[in-house]
């Protein structure tokens, strides 16, 4: 009860900084969220979905709050490094959840109709666009953190692919969190791609002060009929950190989209992830693979919804647990009265490495129609001693040989994303993050704690 | 309107078989529940004053409790103050040969498929009739004494017994476990009670019929089955209920105690009667079904059939708490019509090397829905603890539901717990397969299905297969030949 008090009154006595610029819409929109968030709370643990994440105390730290952008001292070079340096990529960078832009405008038209920058600047000179879709996606009331975001959020990126266009470079986003103090942060994002566009995103998260920082950001994304859109996720802050995720996706007739996350470091982190295919014939398929150790808690909750006919799903997440981590998955594949010829597939399989490792798994399926195929299968198991036992007959030490089976078994993962160059950084980070190497420079010392 | 949609219709339109009604004078009290009803119950049933008490701390635990919310059905309000809670046959003299049992009593045994007559030429098995609440007849316990095996009602017990039931029940169960059973508690009415010393074979299936029969009433069932060290006993319980408008409401615990070394084997084919196929009516039926393997190399099987009942809520569970020891589940449910299901199970591995498996089976057809839910939680201690489960729903219809939920929380790093589940309609292929080798559609469904649902059906004993087929005929009528 508490900590909801204290947000209502942060909302309330900062109402007008809050929404100093916002449009009418944008104003109800912040009050109905409040409104909403007030009504559910922060979600106990008795509430389902919530029943390995209990929240609430996380955010009831002493944690600032940014109205504005701060003007930071940073080490440029520290600033523009990160975890994906070859990729030839369209680079923007998120600073404590506003667009940062020294050199550029706050945001970027293209000749043949792309934007991309600040989500805010968006709303100004493009208000007809942004309203058809901002919080039309996420709604305040099925979530109560898309709610709190959207009672608070200042800044975020916008992404807007006009009809038939093909971004040619990936997008990529980098969230820098930065500070002196405790943080909390809290971004949205909007990403737009209409009919047959195609565009690639990947969004990296950083954490470079060792403070506490609270992320709860919301994306928003919407793929119009035959789009395609590849979505990456890279998260890796430190163990000190908190991120709530909420990703929530709406897929028009044929669209194609590809979600992953993959985390690697991060001391709570919650993704929420819901992909609505309400157009026939969509296709999505989300990939899902952290890796914890220490007291990392890592939980996964997702839903597909087959809201029309023929449409396919496949989801496959995995999780490798050492230490005192927990990790847990939710997943929900909900296909609806009418949506016939529906296939849907998920996967879970854990391992764990550690006696104080725990792992929960929950995959559901609520299915309304008759003529569908749908599956799902979870397991949770620890390295196969055959397969340790074979590799070592083979003159294979026994850690380099536990390597080569976490390796092929996050592989499964890594080999479908789609695109070559990010597929083997992934796979790097990813072998290196196995062998508890940094994956940053040396002289960082953010995840050596 | 193809052949498959016609045999479709005939499935869903098909009647419930066993809806008649037993005229015999029941002896009933007043409708509603309060402390002087719980008082009543005990006195009718010439309780011992623990047993008063306890079912007082039950009742009292029970009006802080609220009906609980998160499974996946639909169920009205039930009043409790509209249902009476005891209902007894009211020629309760004590047979001393099957002529002197009510003839229409036995009618109603002959139209179920268990002449009570023939029980005794009947292969081994004997049956314990609960008829609403108080056994009727108990067959072949002069068999079962020989060996020092105690099978009786759960009164009978009481008053002869009251050392074991005072020590076990409860034990695996507690009032406070969840709502239902807090109720059952309250105001049981009568059960079974078995009891297998040490080191003994039971030579013979154990079985109990349930059965419905005064209107507006309630009945509230305790099964207690207690296997020492050694032993092992095969408990068989079937339930069909007379037809009725109203909902009733049953509310059973079933408590299953194994030693060392034990295997109990526990199979259930569940006929209540489903509601119209408007939904009126039907059994609600809360079960709560909890066995404990307390001591190592055990194993406690639990196979079910469940065709019937509007709403059944029930998780059949095993804690696994000896080390080596073994949990199984197999299930068939079948839903109709407007019935809904919401069963599964819970394994507990505590013990090491503890292995469980789980295989279920749904299928849906009409409006219904039917859910599986289930839990494999794996603690620390539970060294190779080994898990595997398997649900599969098959959806006959286009407005029926098949859910699957389930709960696996590990614990214990050599622990390998599994778990697939599958969601599909009858292949059209697989019709045309069987068509084009001159079976025709109707009797290709009742192949698929049969062979669908096979798996747990074989591991039902000899004597109950035949009803469960039959069960499973009339649910599926026009497609199973």
């Amino acid at each position: 009860m508490q900590t909801l008090d204290k947000y209502l009154e942060l909302f309330h006595k900062y109402r007008k900084q809050i929404g100093r610029d916002d449009l009418p819409y944008v104003k109800e929109m912040r009050d109905a969220a409040i409104l909403s968030f007030q009504q559910s709370g922060f979600p106990g643990r008795k509430e389902e979905r919530y029943k390995y994440t209990h929240l609430e105390p996380v955010f009831d730290g002493e944690l600032s709050f940014d109205f504005q952008p701060r003007k930071i001292d940073y080490d440029e070079a520290e600033i523009f490094s990160c975890d994906v340096p070859m990729l030839d990529s369209n680079v923007l960078t998120v600073l404590n959840g506003f667009f940062h832009h020294p050199e550029t405008e706050a945001l970027i038209s293209l000749n043949n109709g792309i934007i991309y920058g600040s989500l805010k600047e968006a709303s100004t000179q493009y208000p007809d666009l942004v309203k058809k879709y901002l919080g039309k996606i996420a709604s305040s009331n099925d979530e109560p953190f898309v709610a709190l975001n959207t009672a608070f959020s200042q800044d975020g990126i916008f992404l807007y692919i006009p009809e038939g266009v093909r971004m040619e470079r990936p997008i990529q986003i980098i969230n820098l969190l930065l500070s002196d103090k405790n943080q909390i942060v809290q971004h949205r994002n909007l990403f737009v791609l209409e009919k047959n566009a195609e565009a690639q995103v990947i969004v990296c998260d950083h954490t470079l002060s060792p403070q506490m920082f609270l992320t709860n950001s919301v994306s928003e994304v919407y793929t119009g009929e035959n789009a395609n859109l590849d979505l990456l996720r890279l998260q890796n802050e430190h163990n000190n950190s908190c991120q709530v995720t909420n990703t929530w996706i709406n897929q028009d007739r044929n669209s194609n989209c590809q979600h992953g996350t993959i985390t690697l470091h991060g001391g709570i982190v919650r993704n929420n992830l819901r992909i609505n295919m309400e157009g026939e014939g969509a296709e999505t398929s989300t990939l899902g693979l952290f890796l914890t150790d220490k007291m990392q808690h890592v939980d996964s909750y997702t839903v597909i919804e087959h809201s029309k006919p023929h449409c396919t799903s496949n989801q496959y997440y995995k999780g490798v647990l050492d230490d005192a981590s927990t990790g847990a998955f939710n997943g929900k594949i909900h296909v609806h009265p009418d949506a016939q010829m529906t296939k849907a597939f998920q996967s879970n399989n854990n391992i764990l490495l550690s006696d104080a490792a725990r792992m929960y798994t929950k995959p559901r399926l609520e299915i309304y129609a008759d003529d569908v195929k749908c599956s799902h299968g979870a397991t949770v198991g620890q390295l196969d001693e055959e397969g340790l036992f074979y590799l070592q007959s083979r003159g294979i030490a026994k850690d380099e040989s536990r390597l080569m089976l976490m390796d092929a078994f996050t592989w499964d993962v890594i080999s479908k994303i789609k695109q070559p160059s990010l597929r083997g950084r992934i796979t790097e980070l990813v072998g290196k993050r196995l062998r508890g190497e940094l994956s940053r420079c040396n002289n960082c010392a953010m995840h050596c704690d | 309107m193809t052949d498959q949609e016609k045999i479709l219709n005939e499935v869903t339109d098909s009647d419930y078989k066993f809806g008649f009604q037993t005229n015999i004078d029941t002896e009933t009290i007043p409708k509603g529940l309060n402390e002087e009803v719980v008082r009543i119950i005990s006195a009718k049933k010439e309780e011992p004053k623990w047993l008063t008490e306890s079912r007082l701390k039950a009742f009292r635990h029970w009006q802080t409790m609220k009906m609980p919310q998160w499974a996946h059905l639909r169920i009205p309000e039930i009043n409790y103050q509209d249902i009476i809670f005891y209902a007894a046959p009211k020629q309760e003299a004590k047979y001393e040969n099957m002529d002197e049992v009510d003839p229409e009593l036995i009618d109603t045994f002959n139209r179920l498929g268990i002449p009570l007559e023939e029980q005794k030429q009947l292969a081994g098995v004997a049956v314990d009739a609960v008829m609403d609440s108080v056994s009727v007849k108990t067959t072949f316990q002069d068999t079962l004494a020989d060996k020092g095996i105690i099978f009786c009602s759960f009164s009978d017990a009481v008053k002869n017994h009251p050392d074991l039931i005072k020590k076990y029940m409860g034990s695996v169960v507690p009032y406070t476990d969840n709502y239902f059973a807090a109720l059952n508690s309250a105001v049981f009415s009568d059960g079974s009670f078995c009891y297998i010393p040490k080191g003994v074979h039971c030579p013979m299936e154990l079985s109990t019929y349930f059965r419905i029969n005064a209107a507006n009433t309630g009945q509230f069932e305790r099964t207690l089955i207690v296997a020492e060290d050694d032993s092992f006993v095969s408990y068989l319980e079937g339930c069909t209920a007379p037809m009725r408008d109203e909902n009733q409401l049953h509310a059973a615990i079933v408590e299953i105690v194994a030693g060392e070394n034990t295997e109990v084997k526990y199979s259930t084919v569940q006929n209540w009667y489903p509601g119209n196929k408007e939904g009126k009516g039907g059994i609600y039926n809360f079960v709560t079904k909890r066995g404990i393997c307390r001591g190592d190399n055990s194993k406690i099987s639990w196979t079910q059939v469940e065709t019937g009942s509007a709403v059944t809520w029930k998780y059949p569970s095993c804690i696994l708490k000896g080390n080596n020891s073994v949990g199984e589940f197999y299930s068939v449910a079948v839903t109709n019509n407007y019935q809904q299901a919401d069963t599964g199970t819970k394994m507990i591995h505590i013990g090491k090397n503890t292995r469980s498996t789980i295989i279920s089976k749904g299928i849906s057809a009409g409006k219904s829905e039917n859910s599986y839910r289930g839990l494999v939680k794996v603690l620390k201690s539970a060294e190779n603890a080994r898990n595997y489960s398997q649900c599969d729903s098959l959806l006959l219809g286009d407005k029926c539901g098949a859910h699957t939920f389930p709960y696996l929380e590990v614990d214990n790093r050599s622990a390998v717990v599994e778990h697939e589940a599958t969601t599909s309609k009858i292949g059209e292929d697989q019709i045309f397969y069987c068509n084009q080798r001159g079976i025709d559609t109707e009797n290709a469904i009742s192949l698929i299905v049969n062979g669908y649902a096979k798996e747990v059906l074989n591991k039902l004993p000899m004597e109950f297969a035949v009803e469960a087929q039959k069960l499973l005929a009339i649910t599926l009528e026009g497609s199973v030949g």
